[in-house]
């Protein structure tokens, strides 16, 4: 029980060092944020992996026909995609917002890459007679990979918005908690994918 | 070099005066009276009551469809409704009450209360804040806009597939549903990610995680239920809507697919919710009754612990709900055990709101009675709920009127009757008002007869085997007295609510002016009634918990408590100078209002899902790139030079990204 009142405005506790915690609550939302999507992505692995094991009856097999070198190669692309993100986080903090901008540009264009990538394995898919809608697993991978592939393409969209606002001049060295938050999403997206490759790609029973 | 302080990113126009214009499409609007001030508020009170009087207004409708439903159970052979408008009927009807009702009724407390009692200014993003209200309102709208069209779901509101495929259910009914409760998800998972930061970081010095208020808590431990089971059901939505407009297989038995796929994907999500809309209920009676018991709550860290044991718990007992499925003796047996545990922790509870009434000097004011009410019912409920756990009684009583009787219950028994009792709490709180209390004992007594008339019979009829979701029962089957009993039961709580509805008219002469009429306990009790805007003229310190009942009451040498005279509350003569509250914004609006015309579009024409999705995209940039303290805005008269803060880009573009992306697909 104390008496002593401090007669002081709350610190703006939007800004990251006043919080409770210490964490700014943008990083706390985006991890926050993060757990979520984790059950997101979780039910769509489980749903792929209780159906995959089940007969098709018309079209093939996802797994005969799957180019696992083409995909190891893209995935390749995206987890490089996780060092240019890193790399443009240390030049923001060092200052270096030229150097910044370069790599969060390459991230995007990898990114990029990578759901080319994923576009030319869903066309060459569908040419060998697997569409969306010709048997369950099929609708099974198409969903998982596609979410996955929208992740990426948001991300894309969020790196270029860190392009143009650094650009202009918004983006400077104390902002640089908003590339590292990016940097998250980003690299969750990764590691989903990691799973998801391995998983749905390499392993099948 | 804050963003604020230089021309906004997508200016359109130059000049001085345009830069209060983002994307120069408005003006930024600076209202603080009136409609224009309530769409673009920010402020976490206001958005707390306007999430309550939308909950009520689905409260209303939800009411008027389970009173056709009771109209036409009242005897047998009904014929108020058609057996497809029944079906329609008590779809509609689970629905609204989960999704529309209890779930924003307890997110209208946890707005207005949360950042009150942990001594903070708003939320941790306001403007996220008002974002999440606007979407839950669309996608409620969006859910009965089919009912313009006639395109109503009616396949109960856990929706089995395949039952809910395209096969079996033709219409766009479903359609209306799968996506309406997408749109509804994106506001509660904005809403779990902003609260949950509250709590965690915006709490004043000295409020340590054992020092904040109970409700606070269960609020708390509901948001990460929330968080995480949002997101499964999401999946299951998502995967019927692919099946329903895109000839995806998920749920089509015919090539294959499991039928149990989609009752899994529910209930995970199914049994967490029933945990949100019980939690918040049990935080508010938990504050409720040591007010009125003039005692603290016994066993605080209990209750706490207690409820975060029921949130784990609360993921290992969905197959409870599926015993009759076939799922296997090893799943049942499980799953029978694990339900069997979960009533501990809520044994608990109960125990310890016993021990907390125990020897107190009881006021029975309406919030005590219904928060005395939450307990006693809720334990019938509770306990009708572990005879389900008994997987041979539970194969004879599912699928009937049983099952209705237990989860009203809980449902109504417990949150509701809980969720009144914050009406009645913190209405002289929130409006300065309070209801009237003779009125208020006659609304209490309608509706605690009401209630168990109503849902008391069921546990018997249940017994003797009338099944839910029946449009009919056949003469003759010794049913017909039990049910007239619960439709008049029905009938008497919509005239209790009637009766509510007049107290709440009323209460507007009722003007209070002691912020604090109850002697509570907690810190929102410490500020003014209504609290400002800016929540604490002076920045709240925290050493107990119940602090502001220990500012108020010290220890006498004669070992007797004694009130002082002057607590030192929160409130200062002269208002503070230097508080930034964010400026409101039209934003949070416009990309809520997209997300009706995507799913509009993704029905009936991919142009309409276009337009939305532009609306929405266009309003994501617009709101993260205006500032969010309004730099032209004067913060009580002094010139504002700095820390503006503006929000991480990245963050509200990830999250409404996200958003936007759920209703893309």
């Amino acid at each position: 029980m104390t008496d002593t009142i401090v007669h002081a405005p709350i610190p703006d506790q939007s800004e990251g060092h006043h919080t409770s915690t210490g964490l700014s609550n943008e990083k706390l939302a985006m991890w926050a944020f993060l757990g979520s999507e984790c059950l997101l992505f979780g039910g769509l692995i489980s749903v792929f992996l209780i159906y995959r094991n089940k007969p098709v009856g018309v079209g093939p097999k996802v797994s005969q026909i799957y180019d696992i070198p083409f995909t190891s190669v893209s995935s390749f692309v995206l987890l490089m995609s996780s060092l240019t993100m890193v790399l443009a986080l240390a030049g923001i903090q060092r200052g270096d917002h030229r150097r910044a901008r370069i790599w969060i540009l390459t991230t995007a264009a990898l990114g990029a890459t990578f759901v080319a990538g994923q576009v030319y394995e869903f066309t060459s898919f569908v040419r060998e007679g697997l569409g969306y809608t010709t048997n369950l697993q099929s609708s099974a991978f198409y969903t998982l990979t596609g979410f996955h592939g929208v992740h990426v393409t948001i991300g894309i969209i969020m790196l270029l918005s860190l392009y143009t606002l650094s650009l202009r001049g918004n983006l400077p060295t104390e902002k640089a908690e908003t590339v590292e938050i990016v940097g998250l999403y980003w690299h969750f997206v990764d590691v989903v994918w990691i799973l998801i490759f391995t998983v749905v790609y390499l392993i099948h029973p | 070099m804050a963003l604020t302080e230089e021309r906004p990113l997508l200016e359109l126009t130059a000049g001085d005066d345009e830069v209060r214009q983002p994307l120069g499409s408005f003006r930024r609007p600076t209202s603080t009276t009136g409609w224009r001030s309530w769409i673009t508020t920010v402020d976490h009170k206001r958005i707390g009551i306007l999430y309550g009087a939308t909950a009520l207004t689905f409260f209303a409708i939800g009411g008027l469809e389970a009173l056709l439903i009771r109209a036409q159970l009242a005897q047998p052979n009904g014929q108020v409704l058609s057996p497809e408008r029944y079906n329609q009927a008590f779809t509609m009807h689970g629905t609204t009450m989960v999704f529309l009702v209890i779930m924003p009724m307890l997110a209208a407390f946890a707005n207005y209360l949360i950042p009150l009692q942990i001594g903070a200014r708003d939320v941790a993003f306001p403007r996220l804040n008002a974002l999440s209200f606007w979407i839950f309102l669309f996608g409620g709208l969006f859910l009965y806009s089919g009912a313009v069209l006639d395109q109503i779901a009616d396949n109960g509101w856990f929706n089995y597939a395949p039952n809910s495929g395209v096969l079996y259910s033709p219409g766009h009914g479903i359609d209306f549903w799968t996506l309406g409760l997408q749109i509804a998800g994106i506001a509660s998972l904005l809403g779990a990610v902003n609260l949950i930061v509250t709590c965690i970081n915006m709490r004043a010095p000295g409020m340590t995680l054992m020092r904040m208020p109970i409700f606070t808590w269960m609020a708390l431990v509901a948001q990460f239920l929330l968080l995480f089971a949002i997101p499964v059901i999401t999946v299951a939505l998502f995967l019927l809507m692919f099946d329903r407009l895109f000839g995806g297989n998920f749920f089509v038995v015919q090539k294959g697919a499991d039928p149990l796929m989609w009752q899994h994907l529910f209930w995970i999500f199914g049994h967490p919710e029933v945990y949100i809309l019980v939690l918040p209920a049990f935080g508010i009676v938990s504050e409720v009754i040591p007010v009125f018991a003039r005692k603290p709550l016994f066993g605080y860290p209990f209750m706490v612990f207690s409820g975060i044991a029921i949130g784990f718990m609360g993921w290992g007992v969905w197959a409870h709900h599926m015993f009759a499925s076939g799922a296997g003796p090893v799943t049942v047996a499980a799953f029978s055990l694990s339900t069997m545990f979960i009533a501990v922790p809520t044994g608990v509870k109960i125990f310890n709101w016993i021990g907390t009434l125990w020897g107190g000097k009881l006021q029975f004011t309406t919030a005590m009675c219904f928060a005395i009410a939450l307990v006693s019912q809720f334990t019938i409920g509770g306990l009708s709920g572990v005879t389900h756990s008994i997987s041979p009684s539970d194969w004879q009583q599912t699928d009937t009127y049983y099952i209705v009787a237990h989860f009203h219950y809980v449902l109504f028994g417990g949150s509701v009757f809980g969720i009144f009792a914050g009406f009645y709490f913190w209405w002289p709180k929130v409006f300065g008002r309070c209801l009237d209390e003779k009125i208020g004992k006659i609304h209490f007594f309608t509706w605690l007869i009401g209630f168990n008339l109503t849902f008391g019979p069921m546990h018997v009829l249940g017994l003797q085997g009338q099944p839910r979701r029946t449009a009919t029962y056949a003469d003759g089957m010794g049913w017909n007295l039990m049910n007239l009993l619960s439709s008049i039961g029905a009938f008497t709580i919509g005239v209790g609510f009637l009766i509510f509805i007049f107290n709440v008219v009323k209460s507007r002469n009722n003007v209070v002016t002691d912020p604090d009429p109850w002697d509570a306990r907690t810190l929102e009790w410490a500020t003014s009634s209504p609290p400002p805007a800016h929540n604490f003229d002076i920045s709240p310190t925290v050493s107990s918990l119940d602090e502001w009942w220990h500012r108020k009451y010290e220890l006498g040498d004669d070992h007797k408590l004694h009130r002082r005279e002057h607590p030192e509350s929160f409130t200062a003569a002269t208002p503070p100078e230097n508080i930034h509250l964010p400026s409101p914004s039209y934003w949070p609006l416009i990309i809520a209002a997209g997300l009706p015309f995507i799913g509009w579009g993704l029905i009936y024409s991919y142009w309409l899902a276009g337009f939305g999705g532009l609306l929405t995209f266009v309003g994501i940039y617009g709101l993260v790139l205006e500032p969010s303290v309004d730099p032209d805005a004067g913060h009580h008269g002094h010139a504002d030079t700095h820390d503006t803060h503006e929000p991480e880009p990245a963050a509200v573009v990830a999250g409404a990204a996200e958003a936007e992306e759920d209703a893309d697909q």
